[in-house]
């Protein structure tokens, strides 16, 4: 398994943005993003509130129709995004919601499988509002997988989650992640989260991309690994959080060095 | 464990926030109720409210569930104390006849058909009017809440019809339409459209933008669109118009049976009027009484059945 396509890729990429420009009125949230992600790459993309995270999101997923390109955008053909609230429509039963999109003949089956692969066998008659938050979440990311997506954008898909499901929930986002290979943009504001999941984490900030950091780490990452807190605290840096206060388990052999940024 | 559930945070804020789920979750077998120190009401002091809450689970402030026909009740008082007072002599029966007397001469009626003749053309006028009323009504707020020129070509003029009482277009609409069936259906018609558009269209519009958003993701087609998100988001205001649809369809016959009928309950009740027979109007009355609580409460069933994704106060 080559698991870190990394900054250089032989394949053609499968998000493309040349000089991508957002303005909201006199702001310019997004100023010129290059952007470039490798087919089945997981990417996180970090930043403070209001960095334009969101603005990006929806504008690779073609949903903002006020964004201005001087350059180009090329997204694959299947893209799903999942939004950070769940958004399952109230009035469908789970099943429904999570084959809304699909169309033709097998329809019911996908949907069945994707539920079972997300955990949700069996509860395809119940109404959205039965759900805990937990699983409308795991229901929207069935929602998002059940197209078979080349790209999967996912804003804060875990935010509202508690710190156990959270954990449930990165595990299952890999492990389906692993089966279907999609690229993947994560939003989160979680360095941890980033870090734990990502092959390349990127930084936005006023409105360019400030930072962006291959994971060389392999997979099952554990958070008590020296080298998850070098990434992890580098990249509070680039945030701007002033760091050896916040690592309580700091490895007392090094400094932290900045890897290859 | 607890160093998995300490995530560092980017923002300092979320640090604080997390500190007090972790204290409990590293100490989790101190049950709260053993403590004390809960304030009262949160759970746990069973015998201090059994007195007053019956279980003590905490006070619910929604109404209750539901008893199968307890909406009779209401009706069934009225009746009671009606009788109650013809019976012992309070009320006069020049002023109002005494319920079995009513129900003799609506008994007569049926049995020389002019009861079921009169409500049966009464219920047709009431029908047809508020099939087109709703037809209309849906339609017209389907295409103002859905395209921008449908909506200020439609929306203007019922919001201004709105403020005209359908009553108020009688004269004119006897002189485009003469005096018979087709007046009367129009007027219900008139008074159903505008309360299925005012109610359906709010509610079409008030649909919420991300579920909007979510179908544009979705890649759905426009008719998907409307099937699965537009009508089933604005059903809510449709019901709320179709009750009153409903409601208007019964007043508008009511005044246009009593306009140059020949027939109908309305005609029936106006007959009696000139020959003083309370007892016949009465019968009239409960007729548009029955006909209203049944359609009502016909309409709230069909509500509940489609309706049954929400969880609203009323359960
Ligand atoms: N429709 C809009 N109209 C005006 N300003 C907007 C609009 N959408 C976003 N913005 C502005 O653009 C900036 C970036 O918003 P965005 O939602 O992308 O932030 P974000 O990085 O996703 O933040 P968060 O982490 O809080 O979700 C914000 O300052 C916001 O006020
Ligand atoms: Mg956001």
């Amino acid at each position: 398994m080559a698991t870190h396509p990394g900054g250089l890729t032989k394949a053609p990429p499968a998000v493309r943005t040349r000089r991508l420009v957002r303005r909201f009125g006199e702001r310019t949230v997004l100023k010129d993003i290059d952007l470039d992600l490798a087919q089945g790459e997981f990417t996180a993309l970090l930043g403070r509130s209001g960095s334009g995270k969101s603005t990006l999101l929806r504008a690779v997923a073609r949903l903002d129709h006020g964004v201005e390109g001087t350059g180009e955008l090329v997204v694959p053909e299947r893209v799903s995004l999942s939004f950070q609230d769940s958004r399952l429509l109230p009035w469908l039963r789970v099943l429904d919601n999570v084959v809304l999109g699909l169309r033709g003949p097998g329809t019911r089956e996908r949907g069945l499988t994707a539920l079972e692969e997300v955990g949700l066998a069996g509860r395809d008659r119940s109404w959205p509002h039965e759900l805990s938050g937990g699983e409308q979440q795991r229901a929207a990311l069935a929602r998002a997988l059940v197209h078979d997506p080349e790209l999967l954008l996912a804003d804060e898909p875990f935010g509202a989650l508690d710190a156990l499901t959270r954990i449930k929930m990165h595990g299952l986002l890999r492990e389906l992640y692993e089966r279907h290979r999609p690229a993947v943009l994560l939003v989160t504001h979680d360095v941890d989260e980033a870090v734990e999941l990502a092959d390349r984490v990127l930084v936005l900030e006023d409105g360019l991309i400030s930072l962006d950091m291959p994971i060389d780490l392999p997979t099952p990452r554990s958070r008590r690994d020296p080298r998850f807190q070098e990434y992890r605290d580098a990249l509070l840096t680039a945030l701007g959080v002033t760091t050896p206060s916040a690592a309580p388990h700091d490895s007392p052999k090094e400094k932290p060095h900045v890897p290859n940024v | 464990m607890t160093e998995a559930l300490t995530p560092a945070r980017t923002s300092r804020g979320l640090d604080v926030a997390d500190a007090p789920r972790t204290a409990r979750v590293t100490k989790p077998f101190t049950p709260p109720e053993a403590g004390g120190t809960l304030p009262p009401g949160t759970g746990g002091g069973t015998g201090r409210r059994a007195g007053k809450g019956g279980d003590g689970r905490g006070r619910r402030l929604g109404p209750g569930r539901p008893v199968p026909f307890g909406r009779l009740l209401g009706p069934a008082l009225l009746l009671a104390a009606w009788w109650a007072a013809s019976s012992a002599g309070v009320l006069d029966p020049r002023i109002l006849s005494h319920p079995w007397s009513v129900v003799s001469t609506a008994v007569e009626l049926v049995a020389d058909g002019r009861l079921q003749g009169n409500v049966l053309i009464s219920l047709q006028r009431a029908g047809l009017g508020l099939l087109f009323g709703v037809v209309a009504g849906v339609a017209l707020a389907v295409v103002a809440g859905l395209s921008r020129t449908g909506e200020y070509l439609v929306d203007g003029p019922l919001q201004i019809k709105r403020a005209i009482p359908s009553l108020a277009m009688l004269p004119l609409l006897i002189l485009w339409l003469g005096i018979g069936e087709d007046m009367k259906v129009t007027v219900i018609a008139l008074g159903v459209a505008v309360n299925m558009y005012i109610n359906t269209y709010a509610s079409l519009t008030g649909i919420d933008s991300r579920h909007v958003e979510l179908a544009e993701v979705l890649r759905l087609s426009r008719w998907r669109f409307v099937r699965k998100v537009v009508i089933p988001g604005s059903l809510p205001g449709f019901f709320v118009g179709l009750r009153l649809g409903v409601t208007s369809s019964w007043l508008g016959l009511i005044v246009v049976e009593q306009i140059n009928a020949t027939s109908g309950i309305g005609y029936m009740m106006f007959q009696a009027q000139q020959y003083a027979q309370s007892d016949v109007i009465v019968v009239g009355l409960v007729a548009y009484g029955v006909f209203g609580f049944a359609s009502d409460a016909l309409v709230r069933a069909i509500e509940r059945r489609a309706l049954s994704w929400r969880r609203t106060l009323a359960g």
